[in-house]
């Protein structure tokens, strides 16, 4: 062969030692195994996973108000009178898109996270057009949260381009398998997406500590837009963090889940958002597979083990150290 | 877990076994071949007759085709709701009549014919002039005046009845004809008056011509119309002649159906009366199917593709090819892992160009959807509800298929009149899609997905153009149960996709280095 193919791909043999997890194996042998249809709403909407969360005791961003229909916004005003900084979201949004972020009030004015000032008549037109499905997917009408503002804990600061870094932990019948923090950057436009330029950060499951970066699958040492060298990164909390995530098992009944968790700099972890159909990208961001972790899970005999000796067995089994 | 593998291959066993198994029953106990021949192959000839009853009897006379060497008619089919039918002779050429006592409103009867042609199927007339001169039509003047000019001048520019008959339908068919020309053509109305004309002009000059009728045969044609060609006695034998491009003895493909000057159709009791043609072409005739299935003892034909009328055959034929575009689409995402804009659009795309031509309809496509894209975005301004939002975008859609029709028309490009057969709400869709994710993803990912769809539909166009695929599929429906049974494979296919061997590559190899070695 003139041109070496495997420079550009790799043997399949070798991803399977590798035990990378396929997107087709992903979608047949986990989601649709392991997530039953009928508890997918409960995840889609934000509204409903902060209610079972909060049922469940497992700590969200406190929700300040849901406006619901639209002759509710008519009391938007004595809502926020007394709030000086608050995030307005969308239920149903994906993506990062609608989401209205508040630091602090100027007079009447609010300060928006860039510095940028909306009067009032702003606010309640971003709280209109979240109702009438602007933001959400396939513009179906929608519903605005109103919940309390995160500031991310100061370990993350020299990270983040902008917004508050999120952790995405894969949590496989209530095991955390494998976690990634998700930093914005200019490139990705603020948004923690990693397909748009986001730096996905694979973490060590043991201890939370940073093992490598990749930005556009491609390996980065340091934090393109502050230059901030990623081996010292570590992410504090880490136990409690595990502990939270492995609670969403029995929270939402899904089998094979993504957990996005925010770091609060006063809460601690808080869970942000679920999601029934995590992808792939993780596994590039630790440099190893998904698929030995969860056959590992599924080859576990004992039954439904309690939520610590899951943490346990996911810190002493998934650790790369 | 298991259980459910087993029932699969077992499903899958069978739908192979049996797919294959029909397949080779036809093909070695009926005789199908299984690869198309080019040899004498089978038409089927349907002429369709439409028209308003007048609420009271009605008669429909058909002129059927003549018997002609080299051209076996295998059978023949009546279909005629409560109509009476009476096959008549009129000197050399048949004709059907259709009566019935009281008939109203629109009447749709059908005439079908099944013929095995032989390669050089048209054999020129044996019979001879019945008399020395033809007889010599009257004209009215200026009319008369403005042919014997015309005649004339022809006469000086030709040898022999040929040339003459050549050099007169050059004359007629001219960009710039002369004044005798115009004024005898600005008389016409229809095509018939003209080839009318040529015969009346050919009868003054003394020469036998006659109107000749016949269908240009290509495989799975509809709703065309009779041919009009005339034919000349040179002296010795009778020459075709072609009366719009003066081209002279017959051309390939074509399928005489009617000598003489009689009418293709008489209805009496009715009005707005046509006849339209369809024609396909099949490897063996229908009439001896059923018999050697009748000797074998399995009856399969009769609920066979060939046993519907020729337009639902003729759609068929496209439809039996949609599954080949989904099997492609299935590979493609599956095995490869490209991304294409909803799941099956591109075979609705791929069946577009199979009328556009696969060029054509991807400029007309990409036009498309850029201006509707571009349109979207100035729609997306405008804080409006989503049912609002679709419907303004296929409104836009309209707009531009018309647009883009008139322009191109103007500007003589004729392909892009082809734009009505994409169908509307699949653009709108497209539009719509690309748009919000344009919006949610960048345009990167737009240009991901819109490449993805347009690679799987070429991809599907190049498989269903291909002249074996279009065989098999059409005369084998039976492998649509193959297709089946790789498609339910392929639902269960777990391994890498080949996109995701290049995007994980990172990930063999090399031990994980340890943070300290950052
Ligand atoms: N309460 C909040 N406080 C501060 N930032 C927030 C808050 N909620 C969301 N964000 C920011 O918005 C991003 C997306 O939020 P998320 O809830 O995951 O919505 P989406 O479904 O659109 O991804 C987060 O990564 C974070 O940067
Ligand atoms: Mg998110």
């Amino acid at each position: 062969m003139p041109v070496n193919l495997f420079k550009w791909f790799a043997r399949p043999h070798a991803l399977l030692d590798a035990g990378v997890l396929s997107m087709n194996r992903r979608n047949l042998c986990y989601v649709s195994r392991y997530n039953k249809r009928s508890l997918l709403p409960l995840v889609d909407d934000k509204l409903s996973t902060k209610r079972l969360a909060e049922k469940a005791g497992v700590a969200v961003p406190k929700l300040l108000g849901v406006i619901q229909y639209q002759h509710d916004v008519q009391q938007l005003h004595k809502l926020l009178d007394h709030l000086s900084e608050f995030v307005i979201k969308p239920a149903n949004g994906s993506g990062g898109k609608g989401i209205l972020v508040i630091t602090g009030r100027d007079g009447s004015d609010f300060v928006k996270g860039s510095g940028e000032k909306l009067g009032f008549a702003d606010v309640k037109r971003h709280v209109t057009n979240t109702l009438g499905g602007l933001y959400s997917l396939g513009g179906k009408t929608d519903v605005a949260l109103i919940e309390s503002l995160i500031r991310a804990d100061p370990v993350f600061e020299r990270y983040s381009h902008e917004g508050v870094p999120d952790i995405r932990t894969i949590v496989f019948k209530g095991y955390p398998v494998m976690a990634m923090l998700r930093l914005a950057t200019k490139a990705s436009d603020g948004k923690a997406n990693l397909h748009q330029g986001a730096v996905g950060v694979g973490l060590d499951m043991a201890s939370g500590q940073s093992l490598r970066a990749v930005q556009f699958d491609q390996p980065v040492t340091h934090h393109p837009d502050t230059m901030q060298d990623f081996s010292a990164l570590s992410v504090p909390h880490w136990k409690q963090l595990l502990t939270l995530t492995a609670r969403c098992y029995e929270m939402t009944g899904l089998g094979y889940l993504g957990v996005d968790m925010v770091l609060d700099q006063n809460e601690g972890p808080l869970i942000l958002e679920l999601n029934a159909r995590p992808g792939l990208a993780i596994q590039i961001a630790n440099g190893s597979g998904l698929r030995s972790r969860l056959e590992m899970i599924e080859t576990l005999k004992s039954g439904d083990n309690a939520v610590s000796e899951r943490v346990t067995y996911a810190m002493t089994h998934f650790s790369h150290f | 877990m298991n259980t459910a593998r087993t029932q699969l291959a077992l499903v899958v066993i069978l739908l192979t076994v049996a797919g294959l198994g029909l397949t080779l029953y036809k093909h070695m106990t009926l005789g199908f071949p299984l690869l198309p021949g080019r040899h004498s192959p089978v038409w089927t000839l349907e002429a369709q007759i439409n028209f308003d009853a007048e609420d009271g009897p009605a008669q429909a006379i058909l002129t059927l085709p003549a018997a002609q060497d080299g051209a076996i008619v295998l059978d023949e089919f009546f279909s005629s709701p409560g109509y009476g039918i009476n096959v008549k002779k009129q000197g050399s050429q048949r004709q059907a009549v259709w009566s019935i006592r009281q008939a109203e409103e629109r009447q749709t009867l059908f005439y079908r014919i099944q013929l095995r042609l032989e390669p050089e199927h048209l054999t020129k007339a044996a019979d001879e002039p019945a008399s020395d001169k033809p007889d010599t039509p009257v004209l009215t003047e200026p009319y008369s005046t403005a042919a014997k000019t015309l005649l004339a001048t022809i006469r000086e520019k030709s040898s022999d009845n040929e040339s003459f008959t050549g050099t007169l339908l050059q004359e007629l068919n001219s960009v710039d004809p002369d004044q005798n020309t115009n004024m005898l053509l600005g008389n016409l109305t229809s095509r018939n008056d003209k080839v009318q004309l040529i015969l009346d002009l050919l009868h003054q000059e003394g020469i036998h011509a006659r109107m000749v009728r016949g269908l240009q045969l290509e495989d799975g044609r509809r709703k065309q119309p009779i041919v009009d060609m005339v034919e000349i006695w040179n002296g010795w034998h009778w020459i075709l002649f072609n009366p719009d491009t003066a081209a002279s003895g017959a051309p390939d493909n074509f399928f005489l159906w009617q000598r003489g000057g009689k009418s293709l159709l008489d209805v009496m009791g009715g009005s707005h009366s046509r006849v339209e043609f369809s024609m396909i072409s099949q490897p063996i005739p229908t009439k001896q199917l059923a018999l050697e299935e009748a000797a074998s003892g399995i009856s399969m034909v009769d609920f066979s593709i060939y046993s519907l009328p020729l337009e639902e055959q003729n759609a068929f034929k496209t439809i039996l090819l949609v599954p080949i575009g989904i099997l492609v689409v299935l590979v493609m995402r599956v095995l490869v892992g490209l991304r294409t804009s909803g799941t099956f659009m591109p075979v609705l795309i791929a069946v577009a160009f199979l009328q556009t031509r696969w060029l054509p309809g991807l400029v007309i496509f990409i036009t498309v959807v850029t201006v509707g894209l571009w349109l979207r975005f100035i729609l997306s301004r405008l804080n409006m509800l989503l049912v609002a939002r679709l419907g303004s975008v296929v409104i836009m859609v309209v707009g531009i298929m018309v647009t883009m029709s008139i322009l191109s028309w103007k500007l003589g490009i004729t392909q892009a009149l082809t734009v009505t057969f994409f169908p509307m709400i699949i653009l709108a869709w497209t539009i719509e899609r690309m748009s919000i994710l344009w919006e949610e993803e960048g345009p990167r990912d737009v240009f991901i997905e819109g490449f993805g769809s347009l690679l799987v539909a070429s991809l599907s166009y190049l498989l269903m153009t291909n002249r074996h695929v279009e065989y098999l599929t059409f005369n084998f429906p039976e492998l649509l149960m193959l297709v089946l049974a790789a498609t339910l494979l392929l639902g269960q296919y777990t391994g890498y996709r080949l996109l995701e061997l290049k995007r994980f590559r990172s990930l063999i190899g090399k031990p994980l280095q340890h943070p300290a070695e950052y």
